[in-house]
């Protein structure tokens, strides 16, 4: 998948409580989890998000409980991937569940600032900043990974696919 | 190439001959499991993938967070487990009466083995790396797709080297070494990582003690918490598995992302204060922490040794009168052994609560919750904010040995 868009960047350790509160986990809704993404954080994300926009975080992003109303925000909001410098283990995992590519990059999230464009291959896993003209390398998603991705996350890929396979 | 034990057992499901660490692979799973918090939504998701369960032999539903049933909620929680398991014909499914805590249970009944791949959705499944398995934590689309498939995707962990040396001092459980451990790398110190335990000192830890520490992996950020295969291991399984199985060790030579040694000679009774369990202090350093509950339980320390250890306090004491002292037997089968070798006599005696088989107080369910300003002594595994009830209530985690001499005292200490 290549996407190119602006960066929302946020710090280290940033955690499912933040990305989204407890107070709005009464609902499954995805639209309606995405009115509150990031809210304790950064009041103008929901607002002024647009599709295609990257989120782009520091270490152990997506820290703490296993919620997946967490990736499920993200994605909602229109994010088409998140890169970070590394994430929390179970969101890693239900990021990708549910179809949202996560890219890791290390330090060199370091040369990513606000607003920046980016341009993304998540197959190659190569990072363009387009606003410094440096480039990154992520490790490429495997195939798999990809599938998953564009069938709209794990449950849909095993009903196409009628198991999970590479 | 030289492998970790999880990346052996990891390319064994994974139908290749190696895998090293960042590799993503998928894996055929030996066991998936849930229990009546976490079952049920599962199961919606697993509905929509709209195919029978993968293997009915191959499934443990475990109703134990809030059963028997506390209120409705709960009760309705369980019933769509239950109904789901009967359809289904889930061979590892258990009623009220017949259970245990999950991670009790399911290495004491047999269920789990030496080389084994599992997934349950429960941040504690990293339990059964005691007894020689991978096992980790998973969320809700895994476990569906878990149910469904019997396959669950993976990426290759690097492991951590904790090297054991020295010899068990008297009074020094698997609680003291693993809360010295988390104290010493930090709640997310194995983060992504599995803990791969070795070296002399391994030994010296009985199955018990290698329970509560794999039990704890999760506290570390850890993926899994592996113990190798030794006459240990084997003794337990023996009478248990009658399946064949696959004992992993570690090759020599093979690569660890750091290397954590822990001297168990100089290891002191320990506990963790609140709101992190990397909140380690020595017991003889604190000054008076006064208390008013005592929980001695739970898939971290309510098996049979554990209680052992609490009888051996309590015998010919009294719990102090300020205090609630709440026991709680992992199982069935160790309610049961505790009742023969007059434990439980030694615990009502005392002046304790003997409470059924239950996560209960743990996961501040119930039997056992803490009002505001109150504080807790707990064999439990985990003391964030509020998680034994009220928000501006305190849980310290301890061993048995720790928390039955607080129960005396009124305050943290040993006798
Ligand atoms: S005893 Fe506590 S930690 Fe263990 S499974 Fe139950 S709630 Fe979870």
């Amino acid at each position: 998948m290549k996407v190119e868009g602006k960066v929302w960047r946020y710090g280290d350790n940033i955690d499912t409580d933040v990305i989204i509160p407890a107070r709005y986990l009464n609902t499954f809704d995805p639209a309606e989890l995405a009115k509150h993404c990031m809210v304790d954080i950064d009041e103008t994300f929901a607002a002024n998000v647009k599709a295609g926009d990257i989120m782009v975080g520091g270490k152990n992003f997506g820290c703490g409980s296993s919620r997946e109303h967490a990736p499920v925000a993200i994605k909602a909001s229109g994010i088409p991937v998140v890169i970070a410098a590394s994430f929390a283990r179970i969101f890693y995992r239900n990021g990708i569940n549910i179809g949202l590519p996560l890219l890791e990059i290390g330090d060199a999230v370091e040369k990513i600032s606000a607003n920046d464009i980016l341009k993304i291959d998540t197959d190659t896993g190569t990072i363009e900043n387009v606003t410094t003209g440096e480039t990154f390398k992520a490790h490429p998603l495997p195939p798999f990974v990809q599938g998953i991705a564009q069938t709209g996350g794990l449950i849909n890929f095993v009903k196409e696919k009628g198991t999970l396979s590479a | 190439m030289a492998m970790t034990i999880s990346e052996k057992i990891i390319a064994r499901h994974a139908g290749l001959a190696e895998v090293e660490a960042g590799q993503l692979v998928i894996c055929d799973l030996d066991l998936v499991m849930a229990n009546d918090v976490t079952g049920p939504p599962s199961i919606k998701e697993f509905e929509k993938i709209g195919k029978p369960v993968f293997n009915a032999n191959k499934i443990a539903l475990i109703p134990d967070h809030f059963q028997p049933a506390k209120d409705i909620k709960s009760s309705e929680l369980a019933k769509i487990m239950r109904d789901f398991a009967k359809k289904n014909k889930i061979k590892h499914y258990y009623e009220a009466g017949r259970v245990g805590i999950e991670h009790v249970i399911l290495p004491e009944f047999g269920i789990v083995a030496p080389g084994m791949l599992i997934i349950g959705a429960d941040s504690h499944t990293c339990t059964y790396g005691a007894v020689n398995a991978f096992s980790t934590g998973v969320g809700t689309t895994d476990l569906a797709v878990g149910l469904a498939t019997g396959k669950a995707w993976f990426k290759v962990p690097e492991s951590i080297n904790v090297k054991l040396t020295g010899k068990k001092p008297k009074n020094i459980s698997g609680k003291d070494v693993i809360l010295t451990l988390i104290g010493k790398i930090g709640v997310d110190g194995a983060l992504y990582k599995t803990l791969e335990f070795s070296g002399e000192g391994v030994k010296e830890l009985t199955m018990t003690d290698r329970l509560t520490i794999s039990n704890m992996a999760i506290e570390a950020g850890g993926k899994a918490g592996i113990f190798p295969f030794d006459e240990i291991t084997q003794f337990y399984i023996g009478c248990r598995v009658n399946y064949p199985y696959t004992p992993t060790n570690a090759d020599e030579g093979a690569k660890y992302c750091q290397t954590v040694e822990i001297n168990l000679s100089e290891l002191k009774p320990v506990v963790a204060l609140p709101h992190l369990p990397e909140n380690v202090k020595a017991v003889d350093e604190l000054g008076e922490i006064k208390i008013n509950q005592v929980v001695i339980g739970s898939c971290t320390n309510g098996r049979l040794e554990d209680l052992q250890i609490a009888a051996g306090i309590l015998k010919g004491r009294k719990i102090h009168p300020d205090v609630r002292c709440i026991v709680i037997p992992g199982s069935q089968e160790i309610y049961k052994e505790a009742i023969r070798c007059k434990w439980i006599d030694i615990f009502i005696d005392a002046g304790c609560v003997v409470s059924c088989p239950t996560c209960g107080p743990c996961l501040g369910g119930y039997m056992g919750i803490l009002a505001a300003g109150e504080r807790c002594v707990s064999t439990t595994n985990r003391n964030f904010r509020g998680r034994m009830g009220h928000v501006d209530s305190e849980v310290y985690l301890a061993g048995p040995y720790v928390a039955a001499c607080s129960a005396v005292l009124g305050k943290i200490g040993v006798i």
